[in-house]
């Protein structure tokens, strides 16, 4: 039978490859999921700026000044300015402006300029390191040109114009090179396989995204010393920084990623200066263990508690896509005795829900499974809907995979009640009216084939063309009103009371 | 009465019959040219009696019609085609009947003095030139034209001279039969060239710098966008319309039309379309109420169209105009295609069987029904027209005998 949310972190499989010291992560049914979270950097960064203290921002600051000197002093070069992922720089907070943090890397997509600095509007104050660690140093000049090179051929050829503002999906190919640069710096040892994974999709789905970057700050917690001469929280934060900037490099952050990331460095922040190396160590752990374990875990096992009480003898349930939660609540309620049927709704291009069908199959569980296309004619026989959530936003717009959406307008014209699953950690003060304004690029060619079906094969040098494209979003935001009903571990909400547990359950973000 | 005719004419019937039933004709504009052009040959081939002979011409294409319908009754185009005809035949008659009754004023008093059996004949001749002269449906003639078809053909010839009556009726019948032929061909070439008259309204409704969606592949679409392309800079969105993928050959098309062209998956459709000024697609078929039957996944399309508040527009040919009404459509006028088109066997086949011998049930509609709520606007040859004023156009193509 399907393992139900009663594992523990350390249950999860954890494998780690000697040679190259990286650690990765896989869970047993979260293998093979293809999910694409949405980026939240710009938020997460806004929120950020807001919330850090003036005094933590003199730290982050001065944290970056020490490793300047550090990077001077050890010849060794690091991309990533401590803090300029901290500083607030908003890539996707306006219109045009996309993902950039002060590094000349990628998130440069609205900008056709060559140059490889971008300045954003933002805080001129935290731009002011930048630029002149750009130019300080010749080889990272050097670095950060042949780097925008690898960015430019992608960005400006075949882009949608209408999702300019969004980072550009870079192929991992063309990333082979950034990897390199990566791995010679040894603190990244953790993350470059957990980044690639990333990458190459492996890891897909809010909640494995989130565990597994959990688990390789774990691993890099334990490995960590302090340099001499360095506060260990300001250093700790700045490696942290770098690590982020690599993992939204690979591929752009997910919200659940991203508020996990906040609460982590509030508690660096908040680490007293009394603490031993040791103890500091342990305690960060343990923050990273009972995240992990009360916001994911237990509340996932909470949220199955109460879904399945809604699921009853004789229901037809419709879910699109595959989410791990979800899967719980169905497998949940199956083994608890209910009769009730499910039918599976799959969308392109990345046919997740085969996964669930498999999963469910295995349980004896009947299923329907049928395309996206064919939802309003088997919306008829459906009594209610289960969908899962990347992230819900402040006004109640359901933010998750493409498709999601479809499927919550049909059954809200059919009058079947939608019900969304999704624990707490990944709701966000963000608001959202449409998908275009926040979302993340997938890979183009990925529409070009069909899995399956080689007789397809029209689409095939569609790049030769200039008038031609190929667009393949990952998310799309559901309005609150086709949402009957959020369950969350704390109970059944219904979406306008998102702003309220918001609020009241995390006055403290997220811890 | 066709099976005793000519052998060569059975035999294009039943290959048309059975190319119908193997899918190898598809298509509204392919079904309806074969269709047309099959009648016309049973039209020539058909021996046309003295008497009545608009019945036997009506008895004949009946026959082959139904046998046509039943091949594939989701070719909603060939049973069109089949009513056309027949509304055609009627038509003729009533035409040729309204002549002679307007050529012999005098022979119509005689005629009711002579003929036994239909009572007050120059009232229903008159009906009957009512209905050709307003082609109108009114209840009097729907009352009427029955019997005044059956017998007008024999009434209204001067009895007094059998001979002149014998060559009146030949050549009465084979005026009928040509101008059936005649008009059938008018039919074809209508059939034929609905694209040039939908392309000329495209520069009326497409404006600068819009951004279009649409589902699928049309070669009405692609009429209409080459025609505005002359004038008016736009771009469009093609969904790809799975399981069939026909719009990437249509993006393709259009892209070499050089029109700047997107493709996206249908779940991207409800995401994108708040930024998209107007949907026109193709249908495959327009119910006589209004609502259209189309490639799968356009009732998920109009809805988000009418959510966005975007006009839903329907580009069709009046052949494609059905006067059946549907009830229950999602399953009546529906076909379930092959679950492989969805499901990949071969990747899933050992899940496939389910546990306790509960198969996986994979379901793969070929269309969809939109019903007329949801649709703003139809373009047709005719011109533009709303869902609520389908009825009218079907009232004037067919007859209601034959619906």
């Amino acid at each position: 039978m399907r393992a139900q949310p009663t594992l523990s972190v350390s249950e999860w499989k954890f494998q780690r490859s000697t040679t190259t010291k990286v650690a990765f992560f896989s869970r047993n049914f979260w293998d093979d999921r293809k999910c694409f979270p949405g980026p939240e950097n710009d938020a997460r960064q806004r929120k950020l700026k807001d919330r850090t203290s003036k005094a933590e921002r003199r730290a982050l600051q001065e944290s970056q000044r020490a490793a300047k000197e550090a990077a001077r002093a050890s010849g060794n070069q690091t991309f990533f300015m401590p803090g300029m992922w901290e500083a607030g720089t908003n890539p996707y907070g306006s219109n045009e402006k996309k993902g950039v943090d002060k590094k000349p890397v990628d998130k440069s997509g609205e900008k056709d300029k060559k140059k490889e600095v971008v300045v954003p509007e933002k805080d001129k104050r935290k731009d002011a390191p930048a630029p002149r660690l750009q130019f300080d140093d010749e080889q990272k000049v050097a670095k950060a040109r042949r780097r925008a090179i690898v960015e430019q051929t992608t960005e400006t050829k075949h882009r949608v114009e209408l999702f300019r503002h969004l980072p550009q999906f870079v192929p991992p190919t063309q990333l082979q090179a950034l990897e390199e640069k990566y791995l010679q710096n040894d603190t990244m040892h953790i993350h470059p396989a957990v980044g690639l994974k990333y990458l190459t999709w492996d890891i897909v789905g809010g909640n494995a995204r989130c565990v597994a970057m959990l688990e390789a700050f774990k691993e890099m917690i334990r490995d960590y010393t302090t340099p001499p001469q360095k506060v260990m929280s300001r250093d700790l934060t700045a490696k942290i920084n770098s690590h982020v900037s690599f993992l939204s490099t690979c591929r752009p952050l997910s919200i659940s990623m991203g508020n996990a990331i906040r609460s982590f460095k509030l508690k660096i922040g908040k680490l007293r200066d009394t603490l031993t190396e040791a103890e500091a160590k342990s305690s960060l752990v343990s923050h990273l263990e009972t995240f992990a374990q009360e916001k994911i875990i237990l509340a996932d096992k909470e949220i199955v508690k109460h879904a399945v009480t809604k699921i009853i003898d004789g229901d037809v349930v419709l879910t699109h896509g595959f989410s791990c939660v979800v899967e719980m609540v169905l497998s949940h309620a199956h083994s608890i005795g209910k009769k009730f049927r499910v039918v599976v709704v799959d969308s392109r291009p990345r046919l997740e829900g085969r996964i669930l069908l498999r999963s469910l199959l295995a349980q004896g569980l009947k299923c329907t499974y049928t395309h996206i296309n064919a939802v309003t004619y088997i919306m008829q026989e459906v009594t209610k809907v289960f969908l899962g959530a990347a992230s819900i936003l402040a006004n109640g717009t359901v933010y998750s995979r493409v498709g999601t959406a479809a499927a919550a307008m049909v059954a809200h014209g059919y009058r079947v009640p939608v019900m969304i699953c999704c624990e707490t950690y990944k709701f966000h003060e963000r608001v959202q009216l449409d998908s275009i304004c926040s979302n993340e690029l997938g890979d183009p060619d990925a529409l070009v084939g069909v899995a399956g079906r080689k007789e397809f094969r029209e689409l095939v040098g569609w790049d030769e063309s200039e008038h031609l494209r190929l667009l393949n979003l990952t998310y799309d935001a559901t309005p609150a009103d086709y949402v009957s009903m959020i369950i969350t571990e704390h109970g059944m909400v219904p979406p306008t009371s998102v702003p309220v547990i918001l609020r009241e359950y995390r006055k403290e973000p997220i811890l | 009465m066709v099976a005793a005719a000519m052998p060569d004419l059975q035999a294009a019937v039943d290959d048309f019959v059975i190319k119908l039933k193997r899918r190898q004709v598809e298509g509204s504009l392919a079904t309806a040219k074969s269709t047309v052009l099959l009648l016309r040959q049973v039209v020539s081939h058909q021996r046309i009696p003295s008497s009545g002979p608009a019945s036997s011409l009506i008895d004949a294409v009946k026959s082959v019609g139904s046998r046509l319908i039943a091949a594939n009754s989701m070719e909603l185009a060939v049973g069109n085609m089949v009513r056309r005809v027949l509304h055609i035949i009627r038509e003729e008659e009533a035409t040729i009947v309204a002549a002679q009754v307007g050529v012999t004023p005098v022979s119509d008093s005689d005629d009711d003095a002579d003929v036994d059996g239909v009572p007050g004949l120059s009232a229903v001749a008159l009906a009957a030139a009512n209905r050709t002269a307003l082609r109108a449906p009114s209840l009097h003639n729907l009352l009427e034209s029955l019997p005044t078809s059956a017998g007008a053909n024999v009434e209204p010839v001067p009895e007094s001279d059998t001979k002149s009556r014998s060559s009146d009726k030949n050549s009465k019948s084979w005026k009928l039969k040509h101008g059936v032929i005649d008009a059938i061909g008018l039919l074809l070439g209508e059939i034929e060239n609905y694209h040039s008259e939908i392309s000329e309204q495209a520069l009326e409704h497409i404006h600068q710098n819009e951004v279009i969606l649409t589902l699928g592949r049309s070669r009405s679409l692609l009429h209409f966008f080459r025609e505005a392309k002359k004038k008016r800079s736009f771009q469009v969105f093609v969904a790809e319309g799975a399981p069939r993928y026909q719009g990437h050959k249509f993006a393709k098309e259009l892209a070499a039309m050089e029109l700047q062209t997107t493709v996206i998956t249908d779940s991207a459709v409800f995401a994108l379309i708040s930024r998209v000024n107007m949907v026109i697609v193709g249908a495959h078929a327009v119910m006589a109420n209004g609502g259209i039957v189309a490639p799968v996944g356009m009732h998920m399309v109009a809805l988000a169209a009418r959510r966005h508040a975007v006009p839903f527009v329907v580009l069709t040919g009046l052949h494609k105009l059905c006067p059946l009404y549907p009830h229950n459509p999602s399953v009546v006028l529906n076909e379930l295609k092959s679950p492989s088109q969805v499901l990949d066997f071969g990747e899933m086949s050992d899940c496939l069987d389910g546990t306790d011998g509960s198969p996986v049930h994979v379901v793969n509609p070929m269309f969809d029904y939109v019903p007329p709520e949801l649709i703003s606007l139809f373009i047709t040859d005719s011109g533009g027209h709303n869902p609520s004023y389908v009825y009218r156009l079907v009232a004037e193509i067919y007859s209601p005998e034959d619906h």
